[in-house]
């Protein structure tokens, strides 16, 4: 068994193989039409264009595992985290709100980072308990004096269809790099207290954070409006109608021969897939750059031994902050992609099974270690969840075909949505197991 | 008169919820520091194992209600328990025999273990909607109050009304008999003296002639009955969504791990302490103030944190103690 | 069956040229050892000479290459540790060899899993030996001193009433006075007919106490005697004692 998995990962084709075997399947739904496929370009498009934000999460997720072992619960906050950053930076600037309560805002938000640096600096000149509490004290009641009526007056504005802060009308595209940092700050504040102790307090307490980040969403309407949601953020891209109204393309599409709406749908979707494309490819360049690098290969080191690269004087908890915060930088960026091209930020979608563990199945799929493993395993679990929503119902049907109509019909046909459920833990499960290096095994 | 008032609107709205909260919470991290203990992971699973128990326990209650099967003024579910939790039992020794004891044979690095946990999480969560769905489902059944509030206030007088829920009341007794219960066996009993052993140190225990495989599957039957009842605890206590009950896992581990993972006494203290910090913290104390502080009007809830963030509570407990003391409270199992 | 056998030529535990090791390279290199019954019998030597491995061989703890090991007459080779305390073998390891939070009497307990019957009897001639952990039964056993826990972990192994009792450095990281107290109680449990085997550090000390001392080097006995005779020798003294 083990000499097997040694042989095929020292097989070159290995990847090229798979990842041919994917783009058939992206051929075959884009081009048949039966049970299994919808034979639409749109719809294999919009699979292969989330399939990509999947992939640049699971690297990501991938930097902080595969390169450092450390397990990350909380990948759905910091892609929440890093979907905040295309509503504060490419929205125009809510009229009205900065005048409303901006500075004191900030100021508030201002004071309360003091407070925690000033209860800090306190606790490490003194070590007294009580100072350290009488500061908390006096700055959480300054911070709320600043923040409460200054939430209220920007909620207040033109409530109805803004009540938030606002962005600050800059280019969508700059926002993912901001969402990168958002998610960067993020981990360095929950990597600086939970790593260096044991493994499992780093997935806890991402847990923990990731909630939190997604209830604030939820809450914090002054912010990104809670679950009121933010629509049309900007693109930056052409949106379908203009281009149906754009006489040029028309005639090109009436050339390739497609209805104009579909080809509108088609090349919209084309030039997201294209930015996703130089996006992928260039953390990717990056991250096996870094990798070649001596910084990779201390990375490699501390991951493989931790005892001994501790003893040759390595510091361990602080390459594994770098690491954890370099990964959920990227984790954020494609947050801040997902929410760009939804066009939308909708907090409640933020579901951690969704969020946080299927992109685990991903990368665990994929090959941990293995870049290129983890956009393969992301690329083919994503178009999996969301085929199986469609096979399975589909399978169903044809098994319980034969039963008369009634209750238990109606029942199995109702549970086959949660057999995905099911379907992703046991693969999980079964990878973990026995192939545990994954599809594409780290050489 | 005031300050009679201001105690009862505190013991109502803070105290009991907190109370009937925080033995939930402690039922559960008992659950999961027992398996700490013996196993030496965080089960990521617990929330979703706790969810399959209690919709076990809802379509076991279901069909007795459809019998006539009832308890009178207790709920329904009571008797149904025993269902639940033989059910989770045989499901958790089954997980163990098909993922982790690869993975102990192996003496895999704890990490693997809590990630095996993750792929079981998952399968837990789709059994449990494959068999009770998504939906908010009600189970309580019998008498709803022991106290109800109109009652009170003619009884006391007071302008405060208090309540105490049946199920608020059952939730507390029924965590004192399991806990003295499990006590009991831990302390008194060999197979549990042997359990606590296997905790403490496991290759002094194998040369002592305890059977690891025998303790592993004694931990999980005793956690099958733990997490069953502290979720269906919960559920009567707040009705049941299979939600609920994976993010409850916040908490709940924040309880174990204040109370020192591994130590069960740790656990119950853990759970209450967290509880009690959760509930006055998002409770709006201005109604208190105004019995306590006539004539001050604060001008605002008197809310240190609105309840949508409960779970920051949970968090920032969890980082104070890893910040200052990551053994826990009582010392658990070292870092 | 034991005295069906004369002892001169079978000694209680026999463990003949042992070879072994935990990878590849083997670490023991035809060592061989014997215990008579109620014998103290020492292993010295330099660091890395493989005497805690020769321990773990003969309890079963290290795969055998070659060489057998047999107590009472009986091959016990290819048994588990477990199975060799149910045959009458006690081992005391090295560190980690007390359950730090059960209180000391649970300890003790722990020691007799393995037996159905009353253990009290076995119970109270634990506490006579070891009369300074008897007042704190109740005490967790990580809570006494490094002497105290080192008694807490022999009693342990005694509950089981073993034939032959294996101990790994019981004096590693006491003080000279703990030593001494502990030696003469492994003196007092070797008269009951308990046989001994141990792994000391400080050779010296231990050699005097000894029936019969090994000194190992690279896995292999390099000299085998009486411990008195062992002290006598020039050669062993130069070399492992030190001068």
């Amino acid at each position: 068994m083990s000499s097997n998995r040694q042989a095929a990962a020292s097989s070159p084709w290995r990847a090229p193989i798979l990842f041919a075997v994917l783009a058939i399947l992206f051929v075959l739904e884009g081009t048949v039409r039966n049970g299994l496929f919808s034979g639409s370009w749109n719809t294999a498009l919009a699979i292969l264009n989330m399939g990509l934000i999947s992939a640049i999460t699971a690297l990501g997720v991938n930097m902080q595992w595969g390169y450092a072992g450390l397990f990350n619960t909380g990948v759905v906050g910091f892609l929440a985290i890093g979907g905040l950053a295309p509503v504060l930076v490419s929205l125009p600037p809510v009229e009205g709100a900065w005048a409303a309560g901006g500075p004191r805002l900030i100021g508030s938000l201002l004071v309360g980072l003091g407070t925690l640096a000033l209860a800090k600096i306190v606790y490490t000149r003194t070590r007294r308990a009580w100072a350290v509490a009488l500061v908390l004290i006096a700055g959480f009641v300054a911070y709320r004096w600043l923040f409460d009526p200054a939430v209220s007056a920007i909620e207040a504005n033109d409530s109805a269809r803004t009540g938030n802060i606002g962005g600050l009308g800059l280019p969508v595209l700059l926002s993912w790099l901001v969402g990168g940092a958002f998610a960067a700050a993020a981990a360095w504040a929950v990597g600086k207290v939970a790593l260096g102790l044991r493994s499992d307090y780093l997935a806890i307490a991402t847990l923990g954070i990731g909630e939190i980040i997604v209830a604030v969403l939820r809450n914090e309407d002054w912010l990104a409006r809670g679950v009121k949601n933010v629509a049309s953020i900007p693109r930056p891209v052409p949106y379908e109608i203009d281009l149906q109204q754009n006489p040029a393309f028309v005639d090109f599409a009436g050339r390739w021969g497609l209805g104009v709406a579909e080809a509108s749908g088609i090349w919209v979707k084309l030039c997201y897939l294209s930015l996703f494309l130089v996006v992928l490819l260039a953390i990717i360049l990056l991250a096996q750059l870094a990798l070649k690098s001596p910084w990779g290969r201390m990375m490699r080191a501390i991951r493989d031994n931790e005892v001994a690269a501790e003893a040759m004087g390595k510091d361990v908890t602080a390459r594994h902050l770098q690491i954890f915060v370099l990964g959920s930088a990227v984790i954020g960026i494609a947050g801040a992609m997902m929410i760009t091209l939804d066009g939308l930020m909708a907090p409640n979608g933020y579901n951690p099974l969704r969020y946080t563990f299927l992109i685990w199945v991903m990368v665990i799929v994929g090959g941990s270690g293995n870049n290129w493993g983890s956009v393969l395993g992301a690329i083919l679990i994503w178009f999996l969840w969301i085929k199986v929503e469609v096979w399975g119902p589909n399978l169903i049907g044809v098994l319980v075909g034969p039963l008369p109509d009634g209750d238990i019909k109606a029942h199995l046909l109702g549970s086959a949505p949660h057999m995905r459920f099911i379907a992703m833990g046991l693969v999980l499960l079964l990878v973990l197991r026995f192939a545990p290096r994954g599809l594409v095994p780290e050489k | 008169m005031d300050i009679l008032n201001a105690l009862v609107a505190f013991l109502n709205f803070v105290f009991i919820p907190a109370a009937a909260y925080g033995a939930q919470l402690a039922l559960g991290a008992l659950g999961v520091t027992l398996i700490y203990g013996i196993l030496r992971f965080s089960n990521f699973a617990h929330g979703d194992t706790m969810a399959f128990g209690t919709a076990i326990t809802i379509l076991t209650t279901w069909g007795m209600q459809s019998l006539g099967i009832s308890l009178g003024p207790l709920p329904t579910a009571l008797l149904a328990l025993p269902v639940g939790i033989a059910a989770t039992a045989l499901l958790v020794l089954g997980t163990d025999r098909a993922v982790y004891r690869f993975y102990r044979v192996q003496k895999a690095a704890p990490i693997i273990f809590v990630m095996a946990s993750v792929g079981v999480m998952f399968v837990m969560n789709g059994l449990t909607r494959l068999v009770i769905g998504v939906d908010e489902q009600r189970f309580d059944d019998g008498a709803r109050f022991i106290i109800a509030v109109r009652d009170f206030r003619e009884w006391s007088g007071l302008a405060e009304g208090l309540a105490l829920r049946s199920t608020q009341a059952l939730t507390v007794v029924v965590t004192a008999i399991v806990c003295a219960a499990l006590f009991w066996f831990l302390n008194r009993t060999k197979a549990g003296k042997a359990m606590r052993a296997y905790s403490d140190n496991e290759d002094l225990a194998l040369l002592s002639g305890i059977d690891p495989e025998r303790v592993v599957r004694l931990t999980w039957i005793i956690a099958a009955a733990l997490m069953t009842i502290a979720g269906v605890l919960y559920g009567l206590d707040k009705s049941f969504r299979p939600f609920n009950y994976f993010q409850i896992l916040l908490p709940i581990f924040a309880a174990a791990i204040v109370g020192g993972l591994g130590s069960p006494v740790g656990a119950i203290a853990g759970g209450f302490l967290v509880a009690f910090s959760e509930v006055a913290v998002t409770y709006p104390w201005v109604k208190v103030a105004g019995y306590l502080f006539p004539g001050w009007e604060p001008g605002g809830l008197l809310q240190l944190l609105g309840t949508e963030y409960k779970f920051a509570v949970s968090f920032v407990i969890l980082i104070v103690v890893l910040l200052f003391r990551p053994t826990g409270l009582f010392r658990g199992k070292s870092v | 069956m034991i005295q069906s056998q004369p002892q001169t030529t079978q000694p209680f535990l026999s463990a003949q040229a042992m070879r072994g090791g935990y990878g590849k390279a083997d670490i023991l290199h035809g060592c061989t050892l014997t215990v008579d019954q109620g014998q103290i019998a020492v292993i010295v030597g330099p660091n890395g000479a493989g005497k805690s491995t020769a321990m773990k061989a003969v309890f079963g703890m290290l795969p055998l290459r070659e060489g057998r090991v047999t107590l009472g007459g009986q091959d016990i080779t290819a048994l588990s540790p477990q199975e060799r305390v149910r045959k009458g073998m006690g081992f005391v390891p090295q560190t980690h060899n007390i359950f730090p939070t059960m209180t000391v009497e649970e300890n003790l307990e722990m020691g007799a899993y393995i037996r159905d019957d009353d253990v009290r009897q076995t119970l109270a001639q634990v506490y006579d030996l070891f009369p300074a952990v008897a007042e704190k039964r109740r005490q967790a056993a990580g809570e006494l001193s490094g002497g105290q826990r080192q008694q807490v972990a022999v009693g342990r192994a005694l509950m089981t009433r073993p034939q032959l009792l294996m101990l790994d450095e019981p004096t590693a990281g006491v003080s000279p006075i703990v030593m001494d107290e502990l030696f003469d109680r492994i003196i007092e449990v070797a008269r009951t007919g308990i046989s001994i085997l141990m792994v000391e550090q400080n050779a010296r000390q231990a050699l005097e106490i000894a029936d019969i001392g090994y000194v190992l080097v690279q896995g292999a006995n390099r000299y085998t005697d009486t411990g008195e005779a062992l002290l006598a020798d020039p050669e062993v003294r130069r070399t492992f004692l030190g001068g």
